[in-house]
């Protein structure tokens, strides 16, 4: 946590786990594959304030950029050079 | 508020509202948040409005330097403005070129540049919206009345954390000459959320 230290242009695959608490990782880029296009910096963690916590440690976030085709597959509307940015907490991420 | 967007079918219009004031009633009894700070928190966010957006875009497009700073150090450059952002929330800004096209969601819940902005409009807040952006974010952008050219990639931006997106939209063609005001005119909330363009200088 916190010492996976990615950094823009990494590949990175995010966790496709089920959680029951609030997060803010998105169901349609679990188990996605992405590249990281910038490290926003370090915010506390949504997951622990949601439910009362202090939001600590910090967690840091990153802007991670996949292919529309990679997560829609055929139901994908549009161009093949179409892309979508999520930002994306780095302990939902791990390298592919 | 009723005033200020489209009419809601009037039992949408009231599950929210009923909805609304049971969290809000919630809220204030576990002491989570007083009905001032919650007055307070609407009476910031109804201070500002897109034409303080267009001022920072109209800026951008006038001075180079301004530009690169805020696609950067956006917080550092819209503080040069005189505008403070919020302390917990980041802001950044995506700029649409001859190749690009950004459309800015939030599929999670409703976060918005308020900061610049004010309160998002409810059509960024309701289900269809947020459900389709992601999918099929070029049927959204021609029911918004945008045909992107050939060859133009879509990038959508999803904002599901701690970072509120603003687009930079494209400088209309023609608009030599013109000044800051008169270049913030050619501004809209709906082109710095991606589902438009600037308004072209003869349609103003």
């Amino acid at each position: 946590m916190g010492t996976l230290g990615f950094r823009a242009g990494d590949p990175v695959t995010v966790r496709a786990t089920e959680v029951d608490h609030h997060h803010r990782t998105p169901w349609f880029v679990k188990g996605k594959q992405g590249k990281v296009r910038l490290v926003h910096g370090e915010f506390f963690s949504p997951e622990s304030r949601a439910h009362g916590g202090d939001g600590l440690p910090k967690r840091r976030l990153c802007q991670v950029e996949f292919q529309q085709r990679d997560i829609w597959g055929v139901r994908y509307r549009g161009s093949d050079d179409d892309v979508l940015l999520v930002d994306l907490f780095e302990h939902w991420l791990e390298r592919p | 508020m009723s005033d200020e967007h489209p009419p809601l079918l009037h039992a949408e219009r009231s599950r929210r509202a009923t909805r609304i004031l049971a969290i809000r009633q919630l809220l204030v009894e576990k002491d989570v948040v007083t009905t001032d700070e919650l007055d307070d928190i609407i009476v910031r966010a109804r201070a500002r409005t897109p034409a303080d957006g267009a001022k920072v875009v109209a800026r951008a497009w006038l001075d180079e330097e301004f530009r690169e700073r805020l696609l950067t150090d956006a917080r550092a450059a819209v503080g040069d403005l005189g505008y403070q952002l919020s302390h917990d929330t980041e802001l950044a800004v995506v700029e649409n070129t001859a190749d690009v096209h950004h459309l800015v969601v939030c599929t999670l819940c409703s976060c918005y540049p308020t900061s610049l902005l004010g309160p998002p409009p409810d059509w960024y807040k309701s289900f269809a919206y947020r459900q389709r952006a992601v999918i099929e974010p070029r049927a959204v952008l021609r029911e918004f009345g945008l045909e992107l050219a050939d060859g133009v990639r879509v990038r959508v931006v999803d904002s599901t954390a701690d970072v509120r997106y603003l687009v930079l939209p494209r400088r209309p063609a023609g608009t030599q000459g013109l000044g800051e005001d008169a270049l913030a005119e050619l501004v809209t909330r709906d082109s710095m959320i991606g589902v438009a363009e600037a308004r072209s200088r003869d349609r103003v």
